[in-house]
This record gives C-alpha cells, structure tokens and sequence, in this order.
C-alpha cells in the first residue's frame, strides 16, 4: 500500500476554503499509477493478458474505432478552446496542484495524440497544435492520469462545451485494456460479477446467511419480522444494491432500513443472487461491452424471477448506469409495469411513502447525530430522481428532514450540481491509489470541517457504496470519527416506527395526548 | 494581377472554409452518440435543451459559473465580433438592410472592444499561471491573428482611409464572377490576407468549438431516459437473446 507523502499531513490542511487554487507542482503525482491486472483478469474480460507487442498500432486503431463511435469523444477532443475554466474545477488539482490533473490537461494527454493521428494540422505542423506521438512515457502518463479521474463530471458542468473529461477517461482506459494494460482493482472485480454475481465475491450461500442475520437482529431490535427475501420467484419488486450492504457498515445499516421501508410499505420484494451486485466497474473501465453484460445481468434476474418493478439501492454510479444506461444497454423493460419509474431508486421509494404519510418517524432518535449531506457525483451530475430536474439534490435531503432534527448543508459551492467527489470513485478504490484519494478528498473535507465548526455537524449522509467505504478510510486521516459517514436509510432506519414495533408502543405510549388518558 | 492572386485566393479559402466546416459537420453528425450522458441537472423535455442550448451560446451560461473574468472577457470578445461581422456584411449585400445601416456606428465601437477581449484573454493567458500552462502555441497565434485582424480593420477606419466602395464593388463582383479591381491599401491587403488566414485554418483549429458546442452530447440531450427509450446505433451490440 502506497503511503500518502509524507508532506502532506491532512489535520493540518482540514481548514481552509474547500475550493482554494493550489500551487502548481509540476509532476507531483506522476509515480502514482495503480497495480496492473494479471493476465487472467485482463482476458477474462475479453482482453489480451499483457501488453501487446504492436501495441502502439492497436492503440491508434482502437483511438479510431472509438472516435467514429462515440459523438462525445469526437467532438470534444476537437472542441477544447484551453480557456482555462476547468483547470481548477477537479478536486485532485485542488488536493495534489500536478497540472496533469487540471481537466484540460488530462484530455491534453489523449488529444495530442488524436491530434498527431487523426487531424491534418497534427500530422503537418505536430509542433504548433501540441500534438504527440504515442511513445512509451506518454502511455505511462495515460496510465498514472487516467486513473487519477473519478469521472465525477465536475469538471464538464463548468466547460463552456460541457466537455465530459469522463468521457475521456473512459476512452483512455479502454484503450489501454485493448492493449494489455489493465488496472488489477476494476477487471479483478469485473472478473468476480462474471462468476459468482458480486464485486465482493460473495457466494450465494454466504450471502443467504448475511441476510438470514440480519432478519434476526431486525427482529431482536423491533419485535417485528421484517424479511429480507432471497430469489424469491414472482415478487413483485427486485431490488439490487452494491454488495457492500451485505457487507460492511455503514452500508449495511442502509440496508436494513431499505427492508424497514419496504416491509412497512407492505409490498412483496425480493434480492437476487445472481444479479447481487447494482455496481458496474464496467463503465470505470470504459468498456461498453462489459458495461453490458453486467448490465444484463439485472435484466436477467428481473425477468427470471418474474417481478414488475425495478429499484435499486444506494450506490451513485449504479445509479447512473441504471437510471441513463440500463434501458439503451439491457433494455426494452417492456416486461415491468409501466405506473412505476424503471427503474427506482430507493430514495424516491421512500420519499413516496413519507409524501403519503405511509411512514411514522420518531426523530429523536437520531437526536445523536447532527447531520449534512454530501451528493455523490454520479447521482448530482449523472442521473435523476423525482419528476423534476434537481430531484436528486432534494429526495435524499427530504428523507434526511423527514428522519432527523439537525440538519445542515455544507457550503453552495461544494454541493448540489457542484459536489466534490469523495476522491475515491471511479475505480480508484484501492488501497495502492491512498495517496491520491487522501489528497483528493481534501475539498470535501474542508467543506466538512466548516459545517462541523459552525453548527457542530457530527456525522455526513450518503447513497453511494464507493463514498461510503471511501469515507470510512479517509475521515480519520483528517481528524474525525471513522463512522462519521452513514448511510441515507441509515437514518430512515433509526428512526422508523414500524407498525408494532416496541418502537412504535414506547413511541405512542409517550405521546398519548394528555386529556386522551384522562 | 492583384485583383486576380486575390480573387482566386478568396473563392479557395471560401471553399476550404465551407467544404470544411461541411464535412466536419457531417461527421458529427454521422458519429452516433450511443448512451445518454446530459450533465445534470439537465432540462427533460427537447424544448428545455432548445433553451439551454440558447443560453450556452448566447450568455455563455456554464463559463459565468466557472469563471467570471473569461467570461467577461470571452463575452465581450465574441459578442463585439459578431457585431463587427454583422457590419461587414454592408461588403457584401447590395443594397445594403436597413438593420445593417443602423448598426453602423455601434460597429465601430464594437471593433475596439473586439480587440479589448482578445487583449484581455490574452492577458490572462500569460499572467495566470493555470491558464499558460495549457497554452500552446497555436493558442497564441490565434489570439495573434485575430488581434492583428482588428487592428488593420481599425487602421482603415481611423489612420489611413481605404476605398470602401472599391472594397464593395471587388466583393460583389467575386460574388457575380464579374471582377472588379481590388484598391491596393497596404492595410487593406493586410486586413484580407489575414481574413483569408483565418477561413482557411477554421476548420483545422479549435475554431470547431462553435459547430462543435451545438453538438456536445453534455449539453445538447434531454434528460429523459425513464421516459422515452434510447436505442441509438453505436458501439453496442444488440442483447443477446435470453
Ligand atoms: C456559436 C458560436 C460560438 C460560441 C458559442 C463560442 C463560444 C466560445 C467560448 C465560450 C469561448 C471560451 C471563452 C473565451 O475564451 O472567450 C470561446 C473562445 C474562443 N472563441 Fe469562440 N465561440 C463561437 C464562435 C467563434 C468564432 C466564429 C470565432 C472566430 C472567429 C471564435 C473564436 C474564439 C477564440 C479565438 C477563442 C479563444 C480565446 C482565447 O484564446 O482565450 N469563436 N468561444
Ligand atoms: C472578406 C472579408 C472582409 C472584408 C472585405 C473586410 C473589410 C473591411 C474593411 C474595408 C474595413 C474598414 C471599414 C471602414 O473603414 O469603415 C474593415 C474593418 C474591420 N474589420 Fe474587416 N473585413 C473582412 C473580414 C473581417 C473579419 C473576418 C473580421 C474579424 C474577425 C474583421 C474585423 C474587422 C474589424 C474589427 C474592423 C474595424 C472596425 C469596423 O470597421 O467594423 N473583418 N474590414
Ligand atoms: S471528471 Fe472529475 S476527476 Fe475527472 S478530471 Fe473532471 S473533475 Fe477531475
Ligand atoms: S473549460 Fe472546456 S474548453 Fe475550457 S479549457 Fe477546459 S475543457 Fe477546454
């Protein structure tokens, strides 16, 4: 595991404006660069195991292929006039000040070679357009820059074009599997959803187990059987959700309050274990194909087990791919019932039934946490909720209203359309990148560390695995509790009066009006 | 000889310019945009995309958010180019519109503060470290050309005086294939050599960025993907049949 530099200390760079412009520091990150992929990952995914010998060729080819397919990429390698607004836009400049990770300069790194290869001036006068051959160093750049993007698409909300460096990203690293250079983290995990489901490898057996646990302890806390089913044929509802719920806090915990929810609302629901996985690393990677197959998976089970309607849980780029892709890559979902959104998310779920008063809440019981919310990229910039545009900033606040007493939002230019990435999405999750992750979470974690001074925020809410488990490893480095990130149903769970629950008694016994026992 | 090298000069660089900016058009067009990535928050309906699009183009909406310097800059650049170009069409229509007519005097201003924006972008292109780090050196000679283009069009208006109808009659006649001579002005043959610069290197530049904005998938899709299927042609296979 790469330490993080040792000048950079965090606790003493938590204060300060989240989104100040650092110095630049030419070549600061240029030695950080994931593990490559064995042989079998690579190959498993329909790449070769190693580079290539003629790789330089197959790159070009593939540059090729990829441009007459997808308008994005084409028109925005053409498109970029270098104004400048996004080089201080992405939060890894704002956290390590490498110029290569100003948006602009990390498509600089890919232009240049389109612009070598694909453009008349580039081939003419190379020199005056900035374009480059692809030699050996620029593809060690690729592979050190590319993955120090998240792909959370700040930086295209700022562009004058709306320039997606995403997009570019996506491309990069496509390119770089097609020749043998693959990132170990994504096609490791790619590999797994192939063969048993999930990213965490989680065998059905265990994953029976996990739930069958939890069933119990939901029993224990509130008296009331709250199921959490398991291949269940004809229900009526499939939820998919990141692995991670099965697994580790404080996902789980947003997953006993999506069963909460589901259980209160009444309906039958069901999991998958072969589509026990909502993520889709094939999209980090860039490969549509992967991208598809797992995608399909979903539409597989969801036929299979015969349910009407689709939701998904808290997960920002599953969501993104369910909510924008699902449809184009495993669709048409003509099979579902068509009064309800396909597919939903477990937000808008939720928030349904609290706009119908379907849900009782006692608030106080998350009286211990002072809470603000922090948008996952994926879910501001990517996707939807609600019939509105803006939906999703305000689903996930109105449940978080609606579960606690305090609650704060962090600073306008850090939220909203405008959220800072947790610096650990996109693939970059892995213990070899922590230096960069470290470092690229410093605006949010400024932004944090202004609402926890100014109205004592204890804890941060949100719906994404990747957040969450980025969370759980980055807030200490920065001086906070480790579990100062929860989960959105996390709250809904604390604070649900099921009915008949010992929750819902106390609750009433307490509340009886006073003339009433008179 | 002069009027000839011209002429010929213009109806090529018109050509490139035109077939150039055709075909690239056409390939964007053809280049199929396989998923739906609208950044978000974006309109849901086409006529709210119809909207954004307006605002892009006409107010720079994103840039203001980004940065507000460039924007003023950029703004101030752009909208006073267009402007002069509104007025330059007086060479080139016969008779000239009214509209064109009245916009006659704010055209003069408008090439001052042209030249200001560019000054100004330039500018912060050497000063803000950011900004020269992503600067090449095309990016300089653009902002070169087209500086050098607003000072010899201001030359003639305010230093040495050419013959605006000459000027006319040389154009209407390129226009009719019936050639006029062109006047031989120092600054004018400066002014049109630069012009013709500029047509011919447009559709090899950065200069796409102004077809290419009205094709930016970002910008230009609906976020609509619960609501209408999306099946373009493109990368993806058709699903296996299960
Ligand atoms: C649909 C039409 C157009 C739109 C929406 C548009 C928009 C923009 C925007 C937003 C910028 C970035 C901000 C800035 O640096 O000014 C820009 C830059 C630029 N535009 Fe345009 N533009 C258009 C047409 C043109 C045309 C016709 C020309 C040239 C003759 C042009 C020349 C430039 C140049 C040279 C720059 C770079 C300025 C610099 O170096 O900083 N644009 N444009
Ligand atoms: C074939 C095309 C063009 C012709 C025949 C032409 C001709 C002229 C003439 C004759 C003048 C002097 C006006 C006067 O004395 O009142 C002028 C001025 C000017 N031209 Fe052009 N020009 C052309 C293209 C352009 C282009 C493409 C630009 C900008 C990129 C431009 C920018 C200017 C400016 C800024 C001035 C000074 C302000 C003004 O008089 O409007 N010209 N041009
Ligand atoms: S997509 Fe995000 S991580 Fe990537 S360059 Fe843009 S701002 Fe940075
Ligand atoms: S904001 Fe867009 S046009 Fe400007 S430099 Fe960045 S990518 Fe290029």
């Amino acid at each position: 595991m790469a330490a993080v530099s040792s000048d950079f200390k965090p606790k003493e760079r938590v204060v300060g404006d989240p989104i100040e412009i650092p110095q630049i520091a030419c070549g600061a990150m240029a030695e950080s660069k994931p593990f490559v992929a064995k042989a079998d990952h690579n190959e498993k995914l329909g790449f070769p195991g190693e580079l290539v010998e003629d790789w330089h060729d197959k790159a070009i080819f593939r540059l090729g292929e990829l441009l007459e397919n997808n308008r994005a990429l084409r028109v925005y390698l053409d498109s970029c006039v270098k104004c400048g607004a996004c080089t201080d836009k992405c939060h890894y400049f704002m956290g390590t000040g490498d110029p290569k990770n100003m948006p602009v300069a990390r498509q600089d790194l890919l232009r240049k070679v389109y612009r070598r290869h694909f453009t008349w001036a580039g081939k003419v006068v190379p020199w005056l357009v900035g374009a480059e051959d692809l030699t050996k160093e620029v593809l060690d750049d690729w592979y050190s820059y590319f993955h120090q993007c998240s792909q959370c698409r700040r930086c295209s909300v700022f562009c004058p074009y709306g320039i997606d460096t995403a997009e570019i990203s996506m491309a990069a690293r496509d390119i770089m599997d097609t020749i043998g250079v693959g990132q170990k983290y994504c096609n490791e995990i790619i590999g797994k959803v192939f063969n048993i489901g999930n990213n965490l490898g989680l065998p059905p057996k265990a994953l029976k187990n996990t739930l069958e646990g939890l069933e119990e302890e939901i029993e224990e806390e509130t008296g009331v059987p709250v199921k959490l089913p398991l291949d269940v044929q004809g229900a009526d509802i499939l939820l998919v959700t990141p692995s991670a719920d099965f697994f580790a806090s404080p996902h789980m915990e947003g997953l006993i309050g999506y069963a909460k929810v589901l259980h209160e609302a009444g309906v039958s629901w069901t999991l998958s274990t072969y589509a026990s996985e909502a993520a889709n690393f094939g999209m980090f990677v860039g490969s549509q194909e992967n991208m598809q197959k797992v995608a399909q998976r979903i539409a597989k089970a969801a036929r299979d087990l015969g349910v009407k309607r689709l939701v998904f849980g808290e997960c920002g780029h599953a969501w993104r791919v369910a909510y924008s892709f699902l449809d184009t890559l495993a669709g048409p979902f003509d099979f579902l019932d068509p009064n309800y959104p396909v597919p939903q998310h477990i937000c808008e779920f939720t928030n349904d039934l609290i706009e119908k008063g379907k849900l009782r809440f006692d608030r106080s019981k998350n009286d211990e946490f002072r809470l603000t919310f922090h948008d996952s990229c994926n879910v501001a910039r990517a996707s939807r909720m609600g019939d509105k545009p803006g939906g999703q900033f305000e689903i996930p606040r109105a449940i978080l209203r609606a579960t606690c007493n305090h609650f704060f939002d962090m600073a306008p230019e850090t939220i909203h359309e405008k959220t800072l990435c947790c610096g650990g999405g996109g693939g970059l999750l892995t213990d070899e990148l922590m230096d960069v992750r470290v470092k690229g979470a410093q605006p949010r974690m400024r932004a944090l560390k202004e609402v926890a001074d100014e109205h004592g925020v204890t804890h941060m809410a949100a719906i994404c695995a990747i957040c969450k488990a980025q969370f759980s490893k980055i807030l200490p480095q920065y001086g906070f509790e480790m579990d100062g990130i929860v989960s959105v149903h996390q709250m809904v769970s604390n604070a649900i009066l099921l009915t008949g629950s010992t929750q819902a008694e106390e609750f009433d016994a307490q509340h009886r009006p006073a003339d009433a026992t008179a | 000889m002069l009027t000839a090298i011209f002429a010929i000069l213009f109806y090529l660089a018109a050509a490139i310019l035109l077939v150039g900016l055709a075909l690239r058009i056409r390939l964007y067009a053809k280049t199929p945009a396989p998923l739906k990535i609208p950044t978000t928050p974006a309109p849901i309906t086409r006529g709210g995309v119809v909207l954004r699009m307006a605002r892009e183009v006409t107010l720079f909406e994103s840039l203001f958010k980004s940065n507000k310097w460039t924007w003023a800059f950029g703004w101030v650049f752009h909208v006073s180019l267009a402007v002069v170009l509104f007025r330059h069409l007086r060479y080139f229509l016969q008779p000239v519109p009214e509209i064109v007519a009245i916009m006659q005097p704010v055209g003069v201003l408008a090439g001052f503060s042209m030249v200001a924006g560019l000054l100004a972008l330039w500018g912060r292109r050497l000063v803000v470290e950011r900004v020269r780090y992503i600067t090449g050196p095309s990016d300089h000679l653009m902002l070169a050309l087209l500086v050098m283009i607003g000072i010899s069009g201001l030359s003639m208006k305010f230093v040495a005086h050419t013959d605006i109808v000459a000027v006319k009659a040389f154009f209407l006649g390129l226009m009719y294939f019936d050639w006029k001579p062109l006047p031989s002005d120092i600054n004018l043959l400066v002014h049109l050599s630069l012009v013709l610069t500029l047509m011919i290197v447009f559709p090899f530049s950065k200069l796409l960025h102004a077809p290419g904005v009205f094709f930016s998938p970002t910008r230009n899709q609906a976020d609509d993907s619960r609501e209408r299927r999306y099946a373009p042609r493109g990368l993806l296979k058709p699903q296996a049949k299960a």
